[in-house]
C-alpha cells in the first residue's frame, strides 16, 4: 500500500477555478445582450453571430491541428473570442466577412503568437481590425436603417430616424459627429435634423438601440453583465471603471455630453469585456489604472480628432501594445522594499 | 488585558482555502502509547545535524541526550522513551531523503533520566541562563520550520527587541494542534510567552489568533487578564501566520527584504514552542513529545495526539483507527505547505505539526507540464510579498537568472498562494523554489570560482616576482 502514495510538492489543495470556468462566466454574462441583439436585429444578426463564432473555432482548430497540439477548443476561449467579435460587428454585415473576421481573430490574433496566454493583442479586435481595413464600406454601412422594434420609441424618435436616413444607417456616434463637426461629413450637415442631441439617444442606448453593432443594443445589459463578472471575481473593476471615467471626464472637459459618449458606441463592451481580457491587460493593480487611463485618453483622441466616429477598437489595440512595458516597470508594492521597512513604526 | 480590537494594518494578498478544521477542532489532546521501536533522526531542526552520543546496545533513559552538536545553530535530541539502542543508521526522514537516526527499543518502563530536574525559576534567571536551558531542552520552533529557539532568542545587541508575538494564527487548513493547546493549557502557553519576553527583554507581548477561533481568543484573553499581554484577533486568511505577514498585520512594520523579524524589533514564536518552554521549566523534561493533529476525511478517528518524538506516522495513524480507504497522499503538515511522504515509516519529529491523509479523490495531481499562463493576475493579487509569481515561474523555467534577481525571487516565502489560486494549475511555487535553489547554487559556484582564481593569481604573482 505504501508505494501507492503520491508524492508532489505543496500546495496540495487548489481553488476550483479553471480557464474553462472563467471563459464560461464571461459567456454567461454576454448571453442576455447577445439574445437581445438577435431579437432586435433579426435573422441577419444571427448569421453574423454564427459565422463569426464558426470562423473563430475553425481558425483555432486548424492551427492547433496543424501544429499537432492538443485541441484546446474545450477551454471555451475561442468560443468567447468569436462571440465577442460578433458583438462588435454590424448586424447587416455579409456572413462571409464575419467568418473571415472570426478566422483572423484566432489565427492572426491568437495562435500565431503561440495560443492562449501568449497573444499581444486582443484576438477579437484583431479579427475586427482586419475586416475593418479590408472591407471598410461593409463595416461602416451595414447598420440597421430603422428601428426594428419600437420599444424605445420616444418623442425624439423621429428626429433620430431622420438622422439615420441621412447618414445611411449612421450609428449614434456617427450622427453626433456630424452634428458637432459638420465638415467631417462627406454629405455635410444637410438634412441632419435640428435638435438632435446626445440626450435624444439616452433611452434607446440604454434599453434597445437598433443603430449600431450587435452588442451595442443595450448599455444596461452590458453593465449588468459587467457587475456580474466583477461580483464573480472574474474581472477587475479597475480597468473598466478607470477607462470609462477617463473618457467621460475628457468628454465633459471638451464640452460634449459625457453620458451620451459613455453609452454610445463600443465603449462599454470594450471597457467591460475587451480591455479586461487577461492576456492583453496588465497583471497588477497599479498597471491596470494606468492602462485604463491610457485607454480613455486614446479613445477620446480618436473619437474627437480622427476621421472615424469611433475609437475604442484602435485604442484597445494600441494600449495592448503598451502592456509588456507597463508590466515590466509598474511593479506591485513589494513587501520589505519600502521606507516603511527601514524604520520601526 | 481583554481582546484588543484596534485597527490593524491590512496586509495584501493571501487566499481563503476551506478551513477543514472541524475534523479535530473539538477533539481534546490525547496521550498515546509509544510504539515498541522509535526512530529518532539526528536532524530535527534547521542548522547543523546532531552527532549520535549513543551507540548500538547502549541503555537510554527517557529524556537522555542521544544526539548533540557543538555548533551554535543546533539543538540536542533526547530519547523519548527508556530502553536500548537497537541501531544507529540512516532512516527515511519526513523532510526527504535518509538521515542518520537512533532507533530505540522501548522497554515500556518510561524511566526518566535521573539527572533531569527543572532548571529553576525563570523569574530568577537572566537571559543567558534561560537561553541555555532552552537549548538544553532541545526546543526548536514547533510551527514547522524548526529553527533552534535559543538562537532566535539571541538577537545581536544592535537589534533590541520590543515586542514578542506569540503565533496562534494556525492558518494552515486542517491543523488544530496550537488551537487545542490554547484551549486546554492557556496558562502554560502564556507562561511560555512571558519567559520568551524575559529572555529578549521585550516589554510588549501579543498573542495573535485568527478570528475563526473565538474559543481560543476567549481562553487566552481570560488567562492573560492580569498581565499586559495583548490578545489580538487576525482576519482569517492564509498565510496569516507567516512571520512577515503577522508582523505587518499587527504592528504595521515591514521586515526589510532579506531581513529577519529582529530587524524591526520583533520576535515571533509559535504557541507550541511557548508551551514546550514553559513545560520544561515546570517539569525539567526536555522536548520529547509534541501535539500532532492526525486528520483527513479518510482517517477513521481524526485526533489531536500527544506523540512521543520518533513514533512512526503509521503508529500515530493506527492510534486514530487507521484509514477508511487507501490514502492518495500523506502529508507532514497542512495542505498548503506540507511535505508529501512516500512511506509511513517516517517518524514524527519536532517540526511535525500534523499528519494529513488525503484520499485518492482529494489528491490533486497533474503531471508537470510547460507552465501555461493566461495572465489573469490572480497570483499577483494573492502574493503576500507583492511579487509576480507567474513571471518568476516562467523566468525560472527559462533559466533567466538576471530577471529572477530583478524581480526579487529571494523574497518568496513559498506559501503556495499563487499555485492555489491559479486557474491553469501552473506549478509556480515549485518553479520558484527550483529557481531559488539554482540561484543559490550559482552564487556558491561563483564565490568558489572567485576564491580559486584569487589564489591562482596570488601564485602567479609570486612566480613573476
Amino acid at each position: 500500500m505504501d508505494n501507492q502514495l503520491i508524492i508532489s510538492t505543496s500546495p496540495h489543495i487548489r481553488d476550483s477555478i479553471n480557464t474553462r470556468r472563467i471563459m464560461c462566466h464571461v459567456i454567461v454574462a454576454l448571453v442576455p445582450v447577445t439574445v437581445w441583439g438577435v431579437v432586435i436585429h433579426g435573422l441577419s444578426a444571427f448569421w453574423v453571430l454564427l459565422s463569426s463564432i464558426t470562423g473563430a473555432l475553425l481558425g483555432e482548430f486548424l492551427v492547433v491541428k496543424g501544429r499537432r497540439q492538443k485541441v484546446t477548443l474545450d477551454d471555451c476561449s475561442a468560443l468567447l473570442t468569436g462571440l465577442l467579435l460578433a458583438l462588435t460587428l454590424p448586424p447587416l454585415l455579409p456572413w462571409w466577412v464575419a467568418a473571415v473576421a472570426g478566422l483572423m481573430a484566432t489565427v492572426l490574433g491568437k495562435q500565431i503568437f503561440g495560443g492562449l496566454g501568449h497573444n499581444l493583442f486582443n484576438p477579437a479586435l484583431v479579427g475586427r481590425a482586419v475586416v475593418f481595413v479590408s472591407w471598410t464600406a461593409y463595416m461602416t454601412q451595414s447598420y440597421a436603417k430603422s428601428a426594428a422594434i419600437s420599444i424605445a420609441n420616444t418623442a425624439t424618435h423621429k428626429t433620430i430616424e431622420a438622422a439615420v436616413d441621412v447618414a445611411s444607417g449612421a450609428s449614434p456616434l456617427a450622427a453626433m459627429k456630424i452634428v458637432y463637426d459638420p465638415s467631417s461629413s462627406p454629405i455635410g450637415p444637410a438634412g441632419i435634423p435640428q435638435g438632435l442631441q446626445g440626450s435624444s439617444y439616452y433611452r434607446p442606448l440604454l434599453f434597445a438601440n437598433p443603430w449600431g453593432c450587435l452588442g451595442e443594443v443595450s448599455a444596461l445589459l452590458l453593465i449588468l453583465g459587467g457587475i456580474y463578472l466583477v461580483a464573480a471575481r472574474i474581472i477587475d473593476w479597475r480597468i473598466p471603471v478607470t477607462y470609462v471615467a477617463t473618457v467621460a471626464a475628457l468628454t465633459a472637459i471638451t464640452g460634449r455630453d459625457p453620458l451620451f459618449y459613455t453609452l454610445a458606441g463600443g465603449l462599454l463592451i470594450g471597457a467591460i469585456y475587451m480591455a479586461t481580457d487577461y492576456t492583453t491587460s496588465p497583471l497588477a493593480r497599479k498597471g491596470r489604472y494606468i492602462y485604463g487611463a491610457g485607454l480613455g485618453l486614446v479613445t477620446w483622441l480618436l473619437r474627437f480628432w480622427s476621421n472615424n466616429p469611433e475609437g475604442v477598437m484602435f485604442a484597445i489595440l494600441f494600449m495592448n501594445a503598451t502592456v509588456p512595458l507597463i508590466d515590466r516597470y509598474i511593479l506591485p508594492h513589494r513587501y520589505g522594499k519600502t521606507a516603511k521597512a527601514k524604520g520601526v513604526d | 488585558m481583554s481582546i484588543a480590537s484596534r485597527l490593524r494594518v491590512r496586509v495584501r494578498g493571501g487566499v481563503h482555502p476551506p478551513g477543514s478544521k472541524d475534523f479535530t477542532a473539538a477533539k481534546p489532546i490525547r496521550e498515546i502509547e509509544a510504539p515498541s521501536l522509535l526512530t529518532i533522526p539526528m536532524r530535527q531542526h534547521l542548522g547543523a545535524p546532531c552527532v549520535p552520543r549513543v551507540k548500538k546496545g547502549d541503555e537510554v533513559a527517557m529524556g537522555m541526550v542521544i544526539g548533540d552538536c557543538e555548533s551554535f545553530v543546533s539543538a540536542p535530541i533526547h530519547s523519548s522513551v527508556s530502553g536500548k539502542v537497537a541501531q544507529v543508521a540512516p532512516q527515511p526522514h519526513p523532510a526527504g531523503g535518509e538521515i542518520l537516526a537512533v532507533i530505540v527499543e522501548n522497554d515500556g518502563e518510561y524511566r526518566s533520566d535521573p539527572s533531569l530536574s527543572p532548571p529553576g525559576s525563570w523569574e530568577d534567571m537572566n537571559g543567558n541562563a534561560i537561553r541555555e536551558a532552552i537549548r538544553a531542552a532541545g526546543i526548536v520552533g514547533l510551527g514547522g520550520a524548526a529553527f533552534p529557539t535559543h538562537v532566535k532568542l539571541n538577537p545581536p545587541r544592535e537589534y533590541p527587541i520590543d515586542t514578542v508575538i506569540l503565533n496562534g494564527a494556525e492558518c494552515e487548513p486542517f491543523l488544530t494542534s496550537d488551537y487545542r493547546l490554547m484551549l486546554e493549557q492557556p496558562d502554560v502557553v502564556l507562561e511560555g510567552l512571558l519567559i520568551i519576553m524575559r529572555v529578549v527583554g521585550a516589554a510588549r507581548g501579543i498573542i495573535a489568533i485568527e478570528d475563526n477561533k473565538p474559543q481560543a481568543l476567549k481562553k487566552m484573553a481570560a488567562a492573560s487578564k492580569d498581565t499586559d499581554i495583548e490578545v489580538s484577533h487576525l482576519r482569517t486568511r492564509y498565510p496569516q501566520g507567516a512571520e512577515k505577514v503577522l508582523i505587518t498585520g499587527l504592528l504595521g512594520r515591514e521586515v526589510p527584504s532579506g531581513g529577519l523579524p529582529m530587524h524591526v524589533g520583533v520576535v515571533v514564536n509559535n504557541v507550541g514552542t511557548a508551551f514546550a518552554i514553559a513545560t520544561y521549566f515546570s517539569t525539567g523534561m526536555p522536548l520529547i513529545k509534541r501535539v500532532v493533529t492526525v486528520t483527513g476525511s479518510i482517517v477513521r478517528e481524526p485526533s489531536n495526539l500527544m506523540v512521543p518524538l520518533g513514533t512512526s506516522f503509521a503508529h500515530a495513524i493506527e492510534a486514530c483507527g487507521g484509514f477508511t480507504e487507501p490514502p492518495g497522499k500523506v502529508l507532514m503538515g497542512g495542505p498548503m505547505m506540507g511535505l508529501a511522504q512516500y512511506t509511513l515509516d517516517v517518524p514524527v519529529i519536532k517540526g511535525t505539526s500534523g499528519i494529513l491523509a488525503l484520499s485518492h479523490k482529494e489528491t490533486d495531481y497533474a503531471e508537470p507540464s510547460e507552465p501555461v499562463c493566461i495572465r489573469c493576475g490572480r497570483c499577483v493579487e494573492a502574493c503576500p510579498m507583492g511579487l509576480i509569481p507567474t513571471y518568476l515561474a516562467s523566468y525560472a523555467y527559462n533559466e533567466k537568472w538576471d530577471e529572477l534577481r530583478r524581480l526579487d525571487i529571494a523574497d518568496c516565502i513559498e506559501c503556495g498562494c499563487c499555485n492555489y489560486t491559479c486557474p491553469t494549475k501552473n506549478p509556480m511555487v515549485q518553479l520558484i523554489k527550483m529557481g531559488k535553489a539554482e540561484l543559490a547554487r550559482l552564487r556558491d559556484r561563483s564565490e568558489k570560482g572567485r576564491e580559486a582564481s584569487g589564489s591562482a593569481e596570488a601564485k602567479g604573482g609570486g612566480g613573476d616576482g
